[in-house]
């Protein structure tokens, strides 16, 4: 069997292995939009005093806010995780001994937490649509390709993380401490439509703020959200060579 | 030019050359010079103590570090430059390497073998290795000795025709050391080459075909564990105390004359004499001879150990398993 393939497939089985790769990627953001829906009072009222959105319910604004929580908890939770403890167990190093180059590693793992992501995605909408009826999207292939670009410089910025964190405890300290503000620029506390004006142009500068707001955009609008899209390609091209350059093999 | 393949052919060139090996981490000297060769079939040891420079210098064998002086060759190529088709044939067990955690046994050997072109049969492997019975379970889950094996089960996976172990049995209680040296063994006469580093001397006895002992990045001497041996095998080490107390300095003011002393420790505990020949018989009886009663008397011969002490000139060593060839304990008192 091909090495790549045979990689990716140990590293599948060893995620869905540990329990809190299932909670924390696969099933949080379903968890958490279901959670507000049902048990949260006043999500399923009509945003009657905000213009332009009288038709949506709250609940509705949080489904973008979701897709951007579930990028976040891939890139700066679980998938920086692995390469700290791999790093600090001396796994790359072993790699390193073998014909196979240690990068494909970081390959499979980008492949793993894909399949995550989009699984975890694809989780949360359908049990959103089932349970709590959300508003379909006004342009679904453009949040497709927004959410593309969302979740690549998203594993762009797990990428940098995994290529320095010397261990698993700094792994999940740094990826902490970047989880909770991008969880609120991305609107987790206040969604799009109830982030002050300021908070939110600075918000649409992060990169996890730059991609809720623009799934917002694409969801719930009718235009192109160009500034958002800009910065998400940005950070990309910055985070990608950042990264690359300083991977710490062993 | 027929000459010359000729003699090439009588005399095969070695399988691994270090030439002036030099490695630096910033200010610190990790390796200051080594130099060795180890040939085909052969088990080689590294010893020293921690920190001697063992594992950087295999480290610099198996391009995992770049070396600040000097030459790698393995198998004929320079390492830094065929680092990849190098590893195709020599496997490696570090020291302070692990599998993730949750990756099966059978997995890990299933894995492993996808790297290489012409890998060994993993089941097999496990078989002989003893790890037949634990395929299904997960390395988190394994015993110290479990992971060791799995760890030279993967150093052979791919066929490798130099297997590099450092520090194998650290960490291993004594059968399974004793096992693990067995395995080595019919590795070596499988035809494999094995590079092994440790800082235990009754495994370099025990095990070594020949052996390099590093001291502060330098090789200090290179031969047979028993040539090693033989250098210091004139040494006899006397150790006892008095019977009762006496003036400090009067047992090496009587001893230190005598013709087979080389020298004499006293401690507040015990005397220690080192020496030559006939140094235990002499001692005790100059000493009877002045009315003075050794009690507690022990008497060593010379074994790969004090070769080492000779050599490096350090008692610097972890605590090792009691040294094989340490002979005549004797307890009795001598009049």
């Amino acid at each position: 069997m091909n090495a790549l393939r045979a990689l990716t497939l140990a590293e599948a089985r060893m995620y869905v292995r540990d329990p809190s790769n299932a909670f924390f990627a696969l099933a949080f953001p379903t968890v958490l939009l279901l959670a507000l829906g049902l048990v949260m009072p006043g999500m399923r009222e009509p945003l009657t005093d905000i213009p332009g959105m009288a038709h949506l319910r709250m609940i509705d604004v949080f489904v973008p806010v979701t897709m951007a929580l579930a990028m976040g908890t891939v890139s700066l939770t679980t998938f920086p995780a692995v390469f700290g403890a791999y790093r600090e167990k001396g796994v790359l190093r072993r790699l390193s001994t073998t014909p196979l180059p240690a990068s494909r590693l970081l390959v499979a793992q980008v492949a793993v937490n894909v399949v995550a992501l989009v699984a975890a995605v694809l989780l949360s909408l359908l049990a959103g649509a089932l349970v709590l009826g959300i508003a379909a999207p006004s342009q679904p292939l453009l949040v497709v390709a927004v959410f593309v670009l969302g979740a690549v410089q998203m594993i762009a910025l797990g990428c940098l993380l995994a290529a320095l964190v010397p261990s698993s405890g700094s792994a999940s300290g740094v990826g902490m401490l970047l989880y909770f503000p991008m969880l609120f620029f991305a609107g987790v506390w206040l969604p799009g439509p109830l982030m002050p004006e300021s908070l939110a142009r600075f918000s649409g500068f992060v990169p996890l703020g730059a991609a809720s707001q623009a799934l917002e955009a694409a969801w719930f609008g009718d235009g192109l959200p160009a500034r958002q899209i800009v910065v998400m390609v940005v950070w990309t091209l910055v985070l990608v060579p950042l990264a690359a350059r300083l991977f710490r093999w062993r | 030019m027929p000459a010359r393949a000729m003699h090439a052919q009588a005399m095969p060139t070695p399988v691994i050359e270090v030439r002036n090996l030099r490695k630096t981490y910033g200010s610190t000297v990790a390796v200051d010079d080594v130099s060795l060769d180890v040939h085909r079939g052969e088990i080689f040891g590294i010893l020293g103590p921690n920190g001697a420079g063992k594992t950087t210098t295999v480290e610099c064998l198996t391009g995992l570090r770049t070396p600040d002086a000097g030459t790698v060759r393995v198998l004929g190529h320079d390492v830094q430059h065929h680092g990849a088709a190098l590893r195709e044939r020599v496997g490696c067990q570090l020291q302070h390497s692990e599998l993730p955690g949750r990756l099966q046994v059978g997995e890990a050997l299933d894995l492993y073998a996808t790297f290489y072109e012409q890998p060994a049969d993993g089941r097999a492997l496990a078989e002989q290795l003893g790890l037949g019975g634990v395929l299904g379970q997960q390395f988190r889950t394994l015993s110290g000795g479990q992971k060791q094996r799995l760890s030279i089960a993967l150093a052979l996976i791919g066929n490798p025709e130099i297997a590099v172990l450092d520090e194998l049995t650290t960490g291993l209680d004594p059968q399974a050391r004793r096992d693990t040296w067995d395995l080595i063994e019919e590795i070596r006469d499988s035809g494999v080459t094995i590079v092994l580093v440790t800082h235990f001397m009754d495994e370099a006895q025990r095990l070594c075909d020949r052996l390099a002992v590093i001291d502060r990045g330098r090789v200090v001497a290179t031969d047979t564990p028993t040539g090693l041996v033989a250098r210091t095998q004139t040494t006899q080490l006397l150790r006892f105390r008095t019977a009762v107390p006496v003036p400090p300095g009067r047992v090496a003011d009587l001893l230190r004359p005598l013709p087979t002393v080389d020298e004499v420790h006293e401690t507040a505990e015990d005397v220690v004499v080192r020496g030559h020949r006939d140094v235990v018989v002499a001692a005790l009886v100059t000493l009877a001879e002045h009315g003075i009663t050794a009690v507690d008397v022990a008497a060593e011969r010379g074994s790969l150990e004090d070769a080492f002490v000779l050599l490096t000139g350090t008692e610097r060593l972890a605590p090792a398993a009691p040294s094989a060839s340490r002979t005549g304990v004797l307890t009795e008192e001598i009049r």
